[in-house]
This record gives structure tokens, C-alpha cells and sequence, in this order.
């Protein structure tokens, strides 16, 4: 009852502010205060800068038309796709079966240990593991003299400065991420499932195939948004494992910035750079949702 | 960019003043360990951050040097144009590069007659660069060249003796290449007969050629540290664009490494120290640019644990299987061959580098 005596409800979508309701503003206000000034000034900051000349200031949209018209700009974005989607599908394929090993097979007084060995590879520089793996892939590496101790090819081979290096490299950092993902996707799944499946008279592919997977692919797309957004935006595996024989995105995005200074088309080439993960955000956003339809 | 010509575009103003809040807010987080113990703000490259150089200077004059590395003339500048006036005292860079730090207003004149001028080798003075106005904002206190870097029981060290064995089938597969365009886009010059201060457009389709031909000979385009461990651990044979700073920093534990001048010439390379016209504190830091050029400053700059180089000093206090490695007695015949580092005007520049990337992506 309101203080004039009349028992008379606020309409729908009027009521009064309660200290409550401004709990949870308070709660992220921290959290988008950080956002904004770690992220969204920033972005803005390089949006502005990609619109300016190099020499002279002005704006111009020099800076993108560049990245079009020059091919070998071009081949950058491309080899980065390419690397990267190579990086997902490999990282994906051996996840998941060491995921479901991990889930499955594994006693669970045995899986936080198993998991722990798991995200090893995290605890390493990302440097440092580089840098390994290229002494593991060297023409005088342990690959190569076991290659060649055994009889098995005469002469080293190339491996490390490729592709196949980076691609590597890449591969043994994200198999465990994207483990962790699908460890904890296959075990939310009720047993149930698979029960109901067998009774129906389904056998364990078909259950795997139309049942396990399904319910397991918003685990792999997280995983694999992850892995894509981490890959394609990295710029020290390419660098030290590649050999530079193909240049990828974040590598030409630096080579602006080390001797010319040139801000302005770095800026550029990031900004299509965040263009393209957030095609790649949209094309998994159904899977992407926290809540499970 | 510079901040003058920038001035009256809206976009640059909101960028400049985005700038401006980014700068101020990095500066109010730093500033408490900045005003603690800074006495000396030095924007370096890493071989001036080896405390074996900078110890025995701040405890002669009582002070801390506060170091701040980059690695390219265009990131010094950008942290520069992000920073206050008077955060910064010193600075290395490219003597090629003193001009553009000229431009931008931010050097202070050197008082020649306070430095060791007379005892730098005449060669690497590089007035050109160093000398604006008829002011010199530039000392050169480190060169060397920017060349081939050899593994000698690996390769013939007579073919090391001219730049065509970098694109002979004979090495094919051997050869790494050091990733920075200038220096190895000036060996391309030499390769061709061309001088490298008289590099324009016009070049650009021959030098194009006689890269692609070393790319399609090269196992990798590496940075320092890349190209530097392919030539140790044996992945290559052959460094193109590296130099006395491979080998000699790696000639105790593999002697094996060498490098050669060959007759077509090699690249000079050379860095200067610069001061800040907008120092808090120019007397420390002319003080500190003294004691890098004196005798005892120099053995030690050039012998840093980052990388090896000579000292522009012809008095440094080296000891003599320091000037051994460094080759320090074969200087003047190798000085009268060398070149200094292409020095493109801004649109060149661009093409260059654009030019470089081609490179780098062919197959």
C-alpha cells in the first residue's frame, strides 16, 4: 500500500529502483570498466589509426586497399587460413579420442593426474617449447639422426623451417587445450544416453555416430573457436618454426612496425585480422552459447 | 607521421589525443618505479642492457640507469612519440636513422669538442646522417657488417670471397638468410654492382631478381636469434646479411664460424647514441654518452653478452684475443670495401619493404 492509502501496483516495467537491482551493475561494472579501457578504447584508438596516412596524416583508406590490391599481402591472410584450419582439424582428430580415453577409460582416481600431465605443455614458454621443437626437427635433430641412424632415409630431411614445423608446433599446444574442452563436454553427458541408445538397439558406432558426437559438438566448436582465434592471431611459432619460407598475418602486421613504424597499416591488417575471427565467431555462434538448447 | 603535419586532421587529433590517454595512463602506472630510482632513462638495443657495461658507470657517478629496449628504429620512435617530453635521456639507433629523429625535433646537438671525435675510426663518422644542419646529433659508438657468415669446414672459404656463391647450385639449401630487408636488399645491390647510395625505383626489378634467386637457395629467413642457431647447430652453412655479431659472439665454443668481406664489398652497419633535447638530465647523460666512447666503455659495448661488434673507438681497451675475434687489424681493409646501409626516402622505403614481403612469399 502506497503512503496516500491506495493499493495501487506500479505498471509493468515501471517499478521503482530497488538497491538490488543495482547490485548486479556494481558486480560488472569492474569488469567493464577493464573491458573498456583495455579493449575498447584500444580497438578504437587502432580503428582511427587505420584510417590515417603513414606520411602526412589525413584520413585515407589507403591503408585497406593495400591489403587487396597487393598479392603478396593477400597470400598472408591466406597461408594463415590455411595454417590454421590445418592446426584445428589436426588438433581436433586427436583430441577427441584423447579425451575419450581420458573420460572413458581412465579410472577417475587416476584422471586429475592424467589430466595434469594433460596441460603440461601450458606450463612451458611459449618460447622455450619453440625453440625445442625446433632442435627436435633440425637437420642434426633427434628426428633426423634417428631417421637416418636407422637406415631409413639417406639423407635428413627438411623439416624443420616449413609449414610442417609450424604446424607442429602449433598442433602440440592446442591438442590439450582443446582436450580439456571435450574432456569436460564428454563428461557432463548422463550415462543414460547411452543406455537408452543400446536399448534401442543401437550398437556403439551408430551411438558414438548419432548420439555421443551431437551431444559432444558444442565442446569441439568451443575448443575449435579457440584454437582458431589463438592460431591465427599468433606470432612466434610462425617466426621461429617456419623459417619465414611463407609469411603469415601477424608476421607482416610486425614487419610494419619494426624498422618503418608504420602504425597506421599494422593497424589495418589487424583490424581485417579481427574481421576474420569474428566471421569465424559467427559461423560457430550456435555452438558458442553457454547455455545448451 | 609526424606530430606537425598531423595537426589540423580531426582523425589525427582524436588519434592523437587516444595517444595522448594511453601515454598518460602508462606513464601514472610506471611512475612509481620511474621516480624511485630513475636517474637515467636510456631507449637501448639489448647489447647496452648487459650489466657488465652499464655497472661500472653507475657507481663512478652514483646514479641508475633505467634501460628500455626495441628492436627497429620505427618502434624507438613510436615509444618515444607515446611518451612525455623528458622521460627519455638517451637513445641508440641506426645512424642512418639520426635524420629522422632530427625531423621529429627530438635530439639535442652533440658538443663535439667533449667527445672523442679524433679517435673514431674517420670511416664510421657517417656524417651524412649524423650531421644535420651542420649540427651533429649523432655519435657512432658500434659498427659492423652487414655480410656473409660462414661455418669454414663446412664450405670452401674461397667461394666465401664473392656474392655469387650465394645463388651458385653449389649451395644450394645452405644458406640462411638474415630477415632484415635493408642491409640484405643493400648485399643484393653489391651483388649486381650497384652502390647502395645510389639505389632508386629504377633498380628495384634487378634487385627483385637476385633476391628471389637467394631465396630459392635459402633454407630459412630468420631473425638474429633464428639465424644465428641455424648457422651454430649446423642447419646451415652459410649466413647471408650476418657478420662479425654471429661469429664472433659464438667463436669460443664452435671456431669453426667465420666471416668474410668479400670482393664485391659488404654493408655497413653502424648505431649512434643520441640525446634527448627535451632531458631532465643532459649533463648524466652526456656523461654516460662519454664513458660508451671511452676506451674502457667501448671494450665493453663491443664485447656484450647480446651480440659483439666493433667499437667505432680505435682506443678501445680490448684485450688482444677480443680484437682477434673481432678481426680488429683487418678494419681498414675491410672498411675501404664496405657500404653503408641503403638509406631509401620514405616512398622508396615502402617499396622496398613491399618488395621484401614478395620475397619472402615466393616458393
Amino acid at each position: 500500500m502506497n503512503p496516500a492509502g491506495n493499493n495501487i501496483v506500479p505498471p509493468a516495467g515501471r517499478a521503482l529502483p530497488r538497491a538490488s537491482d543495482a547490485l548486479p551493475w556494481a558486480l560488472v561494472t569492474p569488469a567493464l570498466g577493464w573491458t573498456l579501457l583495455f579493449f575498447v578504447l584500444p580497438f578504437i584508438a587502432m580503428g582511427f589509426s587505420s584510417l590515417t596516412a603513414h606520411e602526412g596524416g589525413g584520413f585515407t583508406l589507403s591503408n585497406y586497399s593495400q591489403f587487396f590490391t597487393n598479392p603478396s599481402y593477400w597470400q598472408a591472410m591466406v597461408n594463415s587460413l590455411e595454417v590454421t584450419a590445418i592446426v584445428t582439424v589436426v588438433s581436433v582428430l586427436l583430441a577427441y579420442p584423447f579425451a575419450w580415453i581420458l573420460a572413458e577409460q581412465v579410472p577417475e582416481r587416476w584422471q586429475r593426474l592424467a589430466l595434469m600431465l594433460a596441460v603440461l605443455p601450458f606450463w612451458t614458454s611459449y618460447v622455450v617449447r619453440s625453440y625445442s621443437w625446433l632442435l627436435v626437427l633440425a637437420q642434426n635433430g633427434v628426428i633426423n639422426r634417428a631417421l637416418t641412424g636407422s637406415g631409413l632415409v639417406s639423407e635428413p630431411l627438411q623439416l624443420a623451417n616449413t609449414r610442417l614445423a609450424t604446424v607442429t608446433g602449433f598442433v602440440h599446444f592446442f591438442v590439450m587445450l582443446l582436450t580439456l574442452t571435450i574432456f569436460a563436454n564428454l563428461k557432463q553427458l548422463s550415462p543414460s544416453y547411452r543406455k537408452a541408445a543400446a536399448d534401442l538397439g543401437a550398437g556403439p558406432v551408430r551411438t558414438f555416430l548419432h548420439v555421443i558426437l551431437p551431444l559432444t559438438l558444442p565442446g569441439i566448436m568451443v575448443g575449435a573457436f579457440l584454437t582458431f582465434v589463438l592460431c591465427i592471431g599468433d606470432y612466434i611459432t610462425p617466426q621461429i618454426l617456419g623459417g619465414n619460407n611463407e609469411l603469415l598475418m601477424p608476421q607482416l602486421v610486425m614487419m610494419q612496425i619494426g624498422r618503418r613504424g608504420d602504425f597506421p597499416l599494422a593497424s589495418a591488417l589487424s583490424i581485417i585480422l579481427m574481421a576474420v575471427v569474428t566471421v569465424a565467431y559467427l559461423a560457430c555462434a550456435r555452438w558458442l552459447k553457454i547455455e545448451r538448447a | 607521421m609526424s606530430i606537425k603535419s598531423a595537426s589540423g586532421n580531426p582523425l589525427s587529433v582524436l588519434k592523437r589525443h587516444l595517444h595522448a590517454a594511453c601515454a598518460a595512463t602508462a606513464f601514472l602506472l610506471g611512475a612509481g618505479s620511474l621516480a624511485e630510482a630513475a636517474d637515467l632513462n636510456a631507449l637501448i638495443w639489448c647489447d647496452h642492457s648487459d650489466p657488465a657495461l652499464l655497472q661500472p658507470f653507475e657507481e663512478a657517478n652514483n646514479v641508475k640507469v633505467n634501460v628500455k629496449e626495441f628492436e627497429g628504429t620505427g618502434a624507438g620512435l613510436a615509444i618515444v612519440e607515446q611518451s612525455q617530453p623528458g622521460d627519455w635521456d638517451v637513445m641508440v639507433i641506426d645512424s642512418i636513422d639520426v635524420p629522422r629523429g632530427v625531423e621529429k625535433g627530438l635530439f639535442e646537438p652533440l658538443p663535439e669538442d667533449k667527445l672523442p671525435f679524433a679517435d673514431l675510426f674517420p670511416q664510421v663518422k657517417m656524417d651524412g646522417s649524423t650531421v644535420v644542419g651542420g649540427k651533429r646529433y649523432g655519435i657512432t659508438e658500434k659498427f659492423g657488417y652487414n655480410t656473409i657468415g660462414f661455418n669454414k669446414t663446412k664450405v670452401d672459404p674461397a667461394d666465401m670471397q664473392s656474392l655469387a656463391s650465394l645463388t651458385a647450385d653449389k649451395y644450394k639449401g645452405k644458406v640462411a638468410i638474415y630477415d632484415y630487408y635493408l642491409p640484405v636488399i643493400g648485399m643484393a645491390a653489391l651483388a649486381i654492382g650497384k652502390k647502395t647510395a645510389d639505389l632508386t625505383e629504377a633498380d628495384l626489378p634487378a634487385l627483385k631478381e637476385e633476391l628471389l634467386k637467394m631465396k630459392a637457395n635459402a633454407k630459412l629467413v630468420g631473425e638474429v636469434t633464428a639465424s644465428q642457431t641455424a648457422l651454430a647447430t649446423g642447419e646451415v652453412d652459410i649466413l647471408v646479411g650476418g657478420g662479425e655479431w654471429v661469429t664472433a659472439g659464438l667463436a669460443k665454443e664452435n671456431p669453426a664460424l667465420d666471416f668474410s668481406i668479400p670482393k664485391e664489398g659488404a654493408v655497413l652497419w653502424s648505431q649512434s647514441l643520441a640525446m634527448f633535447k627535451d632531458s631532465k638530465n643532459k649533463d648524466m647523460a652526456l656523461k654516460f654518452i662519454q664513458y660508451i666512447l671511452s676506451p674502457e666503455g667501448q671494450a665493453r659495448l663491443a664485447t656484450s653478452s647480446c651480440y659483439w661488434g666493433m667499437p667505432a673507438n680505435t682506443k678501445a681497451a680490448l684485450t688482444d684475443d677480443q680484437k682477434k675475434v673481432l678481426r680488429f687489424d683487418e678494419q681498414p681493409g675491410f672498411l675501404a670495401r664496405a657500404q653503408a646501409y641503403p638509406a631509401p626516402n620514405a616512398d622508396l622505403d615502402k617499396k622496398m619493404q613491399d618488395m621484401w614481403t614478395e620475397m619472402l612469399q615466393a616458393k
